[in-house]
C-alpha cells in the first residue's frame, strides 16, 4: 500500500510540462490534484517511472462565464465550481455547480481537479458525464500546438482517451448553457461510485403554458465503457409533448431499452437498466422545475 | 536507486526542512519523519478519511497526496487545535457528545469539521450530516459526531454575535463620545 519510486519533476508552465511529457515519453504521468492518480498509484495499479506536477502552474484555475460560453481551466477543483456564485458562472450553467455534490466527499473535491477527472476518464466520472451532456470542448496542448476536441470524440474506452502521452488538456469549454438540465445518480454509500448516473439536458418551451418539452439531451454513465448520450431516449423528447411524467417515463424507458449494460459486481444489467428508468425520470423532473 | 529531494514544509506554523523520497504521502511524512503521529493513516486510498489534514485551510487526504506536493503550502493537523493542555471548542465538543470511542477516526473527523466550519460558519445540520458521510467511523454511528460538529458550530455562532454586539457598543459609545 506504498507507491512504487518515481522521479518528481515540477512544471513551471504548460510548455515546461510539455517538455518533460515529450523528453520522458510513455514512462512519465500528469499528477494534477492526485486524487485518483495517488490513490492508484497506493494500490501499485499505477507505477509510473516519472511524475510531472501541473499542480503550480498558474493561470489554469479559473472559472469564466459570459452569459452564454463557460470556460473552466484544467486546474480548477471541483470544490472551486461547487462554492461558485452565479455571477462567476453565468446564467444556465447552475447544473455543473449542483453536479459537484455528487464528486466523491469535501476532501476530495478540495483537492480534485476538472482537467484531472477529465484526462482520467473513469466511467462513472461527473465532468465526463457533462461534458459528454453539454458538447464540451476539450482544449489540449503538446509539442504541435493547441488542438480542441469535442467530448463526443475525446473519450476511447476505460480510463482511454484522445490525449496523446505529451498532451496535456489546459481548459473545458461549455459552449452554451443548459438552464433546464439535470444529473442524478446511485451508489450503495454516498460519495462512491455511481453505479448509474444520468444527466439530462430538456429543451423547453418556455412561452407555452404548461411547459412543452421540444427536444433534450440525455446521456448515462456506467452502463458503457465511456459516458454515451442515447440517441432512442432523445427522440422520445425530440416528438415533444407536455413535460410530465408520461413523456419522462416513455424517455426514460427509451434508454433502459436502448442500452447494453454490463453486469458485475455492483449490479446485474437488468438492476442497471432498472436505474437508467429511475434516474431519467427523475433527473427529467428535476431540469424542468429549474 | 533511491531519488530523494529536499524539500521545505510548513506544518502548524512551524518550517521544516527534510530529505524525502518524493513517493512518501504527506501523511507518512507527517507521521515517521516530524513524529506528529496524531495524523492516523486506515485505508491509505481516499476512502476512510482518518488522515484529513488541512491543506491552506481546506480539508485533503493527507494520503492521497505526495509530501512533496505540499511544499509552501500551509499544513494543520489536529495537533495544532489544542493549546497546550487545553483542548479547542470543536475537541470539547466531541468530547461533551460522546463523539469518539476508539478514538482511530478522531483526528481525521477533527480536521474535517474544523477546515468545513471555517468555510461555512452557518451550516445547517443537513450540511453537517453530508459533511460527516466523508469520513468512517466505526463505534459511533455518527450521529454524536453530527452532534458534536452542530452544537460546535451553535457556540461558535453565538460567541460571534456576542462579539459583534460588543463591538458594535464600544462603536456606539465612541460614537457618542466623538459627538460631544
Amino acid at each position: 500500500m506504498k507507491p512504487a519510486a518515481f522521479t518528481y519533476h515540477r512544471a513551471r508552465d504548460v510548455a515546461g510540462a510539455i517538455r518533460l511529457l515529450a523528453e520522458l515519453g510513455d514512462e512519465a504521468k500528469i499528477i494534477a490534484g492526485g486524487q485518483s492518480l495517488v490513490a492508484m498509484m497506493n494500490y501499485r495499479l499505477a507505477r509510473p517511472a516519472h511524475l510531472v506536477d501541473i499542480g503550480r502552474i498558474g493561470g489554469l484555475d479559473h472559472l469564466r462565464g459570459d452569459g452564454s460560453t463557460l470556460r473552466i481551466g484544467a486546474l480548477t477543483t471541483h470544490h472551486a465550481v461547487e462554492v461558485a456564485t452565479d455571477a462567476w458562472l453565468g446564467r444556465g450553467f447552475t447544473l455543473l455547480r449542483d453536479a459537484m455534490a455528487w464528486v466523491g466527499h469535501l476532501p476530495i473535491r478540495t483537492r480534485g481537479t476538472v482537467g484531472g477527472s477529465l484526462a482520467h476518464a473513469d466511467a462513472t466520472a461527473e465532468w465526463c458525464l457533462l461534458a459528454v451532456l453539454l458538447d464540451a470542448e476539450i482544449v489540449a496542448s503538446g509539442p504541435r500546438g493547441t488542438r480542441t476536441i469535442a467530448a463526443g470524440d475525446f473519450f476511447h474506452g476505460f480510463y482511454t482517451t484522445a490525449l496523446a502521452a505529451d498532451e496535456m488538456i489546459t481548459e473545458v469549454v461549455f459552449p452554451r448553457p443548459a438552464p433546464h438540465s439535470a444529473l442524478l445518480e446511485f451508489a450503495e454509500r454516498r460519495g462512491d461510485f455511481a453505479i448509474v448516473s444520468a444527466a439530462v439536458d430538456l429543451d423547453v418551451d418556455e412561452h407555452r403554458a404548461g411547459r412543452a418539452v421540444r427536444g433534450g439531451r440525455v446521456a448515462l454513465g456506467g452502463v458503457a465503457p465511456v459516458p454515451v448520450r442515447v440517441p432512442e431516449a432523445e427522440a422520445v423528447l425530440a416528438e415533444g409533448g407536455q413535460a410530465g411524467p408520461d413523456l419522462f417515463r416513455r424517455c426514460a424507458a427509451a434508454a433502459a431499452a436502448a442500452i447494453d449494460p454490463p453486469g458485475d459486481g455492483n449490479g446485474s444489467a437488468d438492476y442497471r437498466r432498472a436505474l437508467t428508468q429511475t434516474l431519467i425520470e427523475d433527473a427529467c423532473a428535476k431540469a424542468v422545475s429549474r | 536507486m533511491t531519488d530523494r529531494q529536499l524539500i521545505t514544509l510548513r506544518v502548524n506554523g512551524e518550517p521544516y526542512e527534510l530529505v524525502i523520497e518524493p513517493r512518501r504521502t504527506l501523511a507518512d511524512t507527517l507521521r515517521q519523519d516530524l513524529g506528529l503521529t496524531g495524523t492516523h493513516l486506515g485505508c491509505e486510498h481516499g476512502i476512510c478519511g482518518a488522515c484529513t489534514v488541512l491543506v491552506d485551510g481546506a480539508p485533503a487526504r493527507a494520503c492521497l497526496m505526495f509530501a512533496v506536493q505540499a511544499e509552501d503550502r500551509d499544513i494543520r493537523t489536529v495537533e495544532s487545535l489544542a493549546d497546550g493542555d487545553e483542548l479547542s471548542d470543536l475537541q470539547r465538543a466531541f468530547s461533551a457528545h460522546h463523539a469518539l470511542q476508539c478514538g482511530f477516526c478522531t483526528p481525521g473527523f477533527l480536521m474535517l469539521a474544523e477546515g468545513f466550519l471555517a468555510e461555512r460558519p452557518e451550516a445547517t445540520r443537513e450540511e453537517i450530516r453530508e459533511l460527516v458521510s466523508s469520513n468512517l467511523c466505526r463505534c459511533t454511528g455518527y450521529q454524536p459526531i453530527v452532534d458534536a460538529v452542530e452544537d460546535c458550530a451553535r457556540r461558535r455562532q453565538a460567541s460571534r454575535r456576542e462579539h459583534d454586539r460588543a463591538a458594535c457598543g464600544e462603536a456606539e459609545r465612541s460614537g457618542h463620545a466623538a459627538g460631544a
